[in-house]
């Protein structure tokens, strides 16, 4: 009897292993491998999968492995949304979406909210999406356009040694004429207004591979610094443009989508000393080398050229995979370790993210991106970034510490305009001293 | 044997002009718009067919189509080439969403026709340089307007009612207390949009204004010799051609994507659409449809397949290999259809035609 009793709850724990084993934690990665975004969409997508590979060969989390597929959008958002709609439901349902394109998260907004999946948006996007209570589905973890924004000013004033010594001083924003580069307009301008420096906004059409008369009208207002808020091609062309026209390039601060190899590289010797906004630290760390050993040397690593690990998209993806694994990690914590949890559940593990130090030391990824702690009413968790410079091979990270803006000045930004998006929409924000 | 028209009579003058004069023609119409409202709607309650091919397939497809009639109204009947599309979409969509923002209780079907005329007004005047310039270089000016329409919603902040990410989130579509949410109702409802305005479009081409334009397509000389106005009918073209985007593009915003910014409706989406009718048959209704089936839907399904094929027969590509087969396969297609038929899938449906009427005794 007693055997039969052991055999049993043996049994028993062998189905139990067995059915946990077969399920899994579904990513659809709507990824960009061809096109002319693509060096971007490898990279990210690449660093992704490599995490995710990674966390796998770990045993995955808590015993439950992921699972991802991916669907080519070319950065287009009508393939975007069909690849959305036909992997949201595949293998069990998507935990998340992170289309990593302007244009389509635009068109998944709405749907998301009515699916109820998450939707992370890491460092581009509506800049007022971070206010949770009108955006419950939208994350824009880390830091948005506006933060960023902030972020400039205060490190070119520490610079300067204090944003009262930006009195008098001009500052050029050179900017990507699209929706894109108009986005911090709000933020320079109010920060020109409270410390009395110039602002002088400079337009470039798409694609932006002339520059000649803008960087003319540089040459002549004679800057302090310009702000390169550029896409593609443009940066490389600014950089160019301003090294004939003999502006230094240590002046120039480009936004985080400038600042990729990809960006520097065409641009030369040009380059050189350039410096951008990132929201990762630039360098080595033992996460790093962890996927060389447990996923390159397994051959099971997604990009095809190796030096490219660690490089600016690469990191940025392996930095999204963490959120989102945390996010899954800190809902097993509530609804149960080792299930497989809903896409609602992974969106409360979102808004209760608190991926402090320590559980970056832990991770072997500590000082490679700013402590993330979300809520139901601050979705985008941190607001702090880094400020690199190119060095002609790569990228050193310029300020020790994170560069925090006037965050109370940004939060009351986003509230209004989350306030005025709830009203056309005529949505009723949630009222978050009721969230568990 | 199937498709001949022998022994169907006319003896009215009403029904030697109808639409579809041959009643093989009218069946086939019907079937098709039985299965489009009817039949969908019965699968889709059997559980046949998910959201998915609403909200994915089928919508962006009839949007599509409707944005390449429009532009075939122009290009194909008229012979004015325009690679401003998109733009014409753009103020579709923008001015519906402003007029549903600022003017309360407006109704969304008027505030749809509003844009349109909005699109229309647009075209009329980007449409004046065609009275000079011809071919190509009409082209060539027409992007003059892609590049303003999209520049100028960026510039003026009152188009997206200020919005700090310069874009507009279309309101929700309610007729008569009811909204249309879900995918299959915004189906319902692009597909009776769609549908009015392809059967319009069917007939004003054999009116007298779709016969002006083909004359002057054909021979803008001869046409002025035996009485049509070249600038009158030229900016006709436009202003309805126009008018067909803007609902476009407005179905576009509303049913399908939602939010959406000035830089969606770029130079690449004018383009697309202009492949598509070259693709479906230039100067044909039927060719719109058959191009944007191609164009928006090819892809999608050749993805489907190479994923099948991944899966099924365990074949593991290196990541990016299968996206650029994708392409290859596509533009390779592309090239053989070209080639194969010169005139558009439209085209070859006629020839099909002629050849099912003769079978099956061709002598």
């Amino acid at each position: 009897m007693k055997f039969i009793n052991k055999a049993l709850v043996a049994a028993a724990f062998a189905t139990a292993a067995l059915s946990a084993s077969a399920q899994e934690q579904f990513f659809p990665a709507l990824s960009y491998r061809v096109g002319p975004y693509a060096a971007g969409g490898t990279g990210f997508f690449g660093g992704v999968i490599d995490y995710l590979s990674l966390l796998n060969a770990q045993g995955g989390i808590n015993g439950v492995k992921m699972t991802w597929e991916e669907c080519e959008t070319e950065y287009n958002a009508t393939r975007g949304v069909e690849c959305y709609e036909r992997l949201k439901k595949s293998r069990g349902g998507a935990t998340m979406v992170e289309p990593l394109s302007t244009g389509i998260a635009y068109g998944l907004l709405d749907r998301v909210a009515q699916d109820k999946i998450p939707m992370t948006t890491l460092g581009y996007g509506r800049s007022d999406a971070a206010d949770g209570r009108v955006f419950p589905f939208v994350f824009p973890l880390i830091t948005s356009y506006w933060n960023q924004a902030a972020g400039m000013m205060k490190y070119l004033g520490d610079k300067e040694g204090g944003l009262e010594k930006l009195k008098g001083k001009k500052i050029v924003h050179l900017y990507h004429d699209s929706a894109y580069g108009k986005e911090p307009f709000a933020v320079f301008e109010a920060y020109a207004k409270q410390y009395g420096f110039e602002l002088i906004k400079l337009a470039v059409p798409h694609p932006g591979n002339e520059q000649q008369s803008q960087w003319l009208q540089i040459r002549q207002a004679k800057p302090d610094y310009v702000i390169l808020w550029g896409w593609g091609v443009m940066n490389a062309v600014a950089l160019k443009t301003a090294q004939r026209n003999g502006y230094p390039s240590g002046k120039i601060l480009g936004v985080w989508w400038a600042g990729s190899e990809e960006d520097v590289i065409p641009a030369g010797s040009a380059a050189n000393g350039y410096t951008t906004m990132t929201f990762n630290t630039p360098g080595n760390y033992p996460l790093l080398d962890e996927i060389k050993k447990k996923v390159y040397a397994a051959g099971k690593g997604n990009l095809e050229d190796k030096s490219r690990i660690g490089s600016t998209y690469h990191m940025r993806g392996v930095t999204a995979a963490i959120l989102w694994t945390e996010a899954v990690r800190k809902a097993q914590e509530k609804y149960g370790k080792g299930k497989v949890m809903t896409s609602e559940q992974v969106r409360w593990g979102f808004e209760n993210l608190n991926v402090d130090e320590a559980r970056l030391k832990a991770l072997g990824a500590f000082g490679m991106m700013p402590p993330v702690k979300t809520t139901c009413l601050d979705h985008e968790g941190s607001g702090a970034v880094k400020v690199q410079r190119w060095d002609g091979k790569s990228w050193k990270a310029v300020t020790p510490n994170w560069v925090v803006g006037d965050k109370a000045m940004i939060r009351k930004m986003q509230e209004e305009s989350a306030a005025k998006y709830a009203t056309e929409k005529k949505i009723t924000p949630r009222d978050c001293s009721k969230e568990g | 044997m199937l498709y001949r028209e022998a022994g169907q009579f006319k003896a009215t003058y009403a029904e030697d002009s109808q639409i579809f004069p041959i009643r093989q023609d009218r069946i086939g119409i019907a079937l098709i718009l039985a299965v489009a409202f009817v039949g969908t709607p019965l699968l889709s309650v059997a559980g046949l067919l998910s959201d998915y091919t609403f909200t994915a397939i089928l919508t962006p497809f009839l949007i599509f189509s409707l944005a390449a009639l429009g532009l075939n109204i122009l290009t194909g009947y008229a012979g004015q080439l325009s690679l401003g599309t998109a733009a014409f979409m753009a103020v579709g969509a923008f001015a519906s969403y402003n007029f549903m923002l600022r003017i309360d209780g407006m109704p969304i079907l008027v505030a749809f026709i509003l844009g349109g005329i909005c699109a229309a007004a647009v075209g009329i005047v980007f449409g004046l340089p065609s009275l000079r310039i011809r071919g190509f270089y009409l082209a060539a000016a027409t992007l003059a307007t892609q590049f303003f329409i999209v520049w100028c919603l960026t510039k003026v902040g009152w188009f997206t009612n200020y919005s700090s990410s310069g874009v507009i989130t279309a309101q929700k579509i309610e007729m008569l207390g009811y909204t249309f949410d879900t995918a299959f109702s915004k189906y319902l409802f692009v597909l009776s949009v769609v549908t009015v305005m392809a059967l319009l479009a069917k007939n004003m081409v054999r009116t007298n204004i779709g016969r002006s334009w083909m004359a002057i397509r054909d021979m803008d000389m001869a046409a002025e010799v035996i009485g049509f106005r070249p600038m009158q009918t030229k900016l006709m073209a436009f202003a309805v051609s126009s008018f067909y985007c803007g609902v476009a593009g407005a179905l576009f915003a509303y049913a399908y994507l939602g939010t959406v910014e000035p830089e969606g409706f770029n130079l690449d989406l004018s383009f697309r659409i202009l492949f598509m009718i070259i693709i479906g048959g230039v100067g044909s209704i039927l060719g719109s449809f058959l191009g944007a089936a191609f164009i928006v839907l090819l892809p999608i399904g050749l993805n489907m397949f190479m994923h099948f094929l991944e899966g099924s027969v365990g074949i593991n590509l290196p990541s990016g290999i299968s996206s650029s087969i994708e392409l290859m396969v596509f533009g390779g297609l592309i090239i053989f259809f070209l080639i194969v038929e010169p005139h558009g899938l439209a085209r070859l449906w006629q020839i099909g035609k002629e050849k099912l009427r003769l079978w099956p005794f061709p002598h």
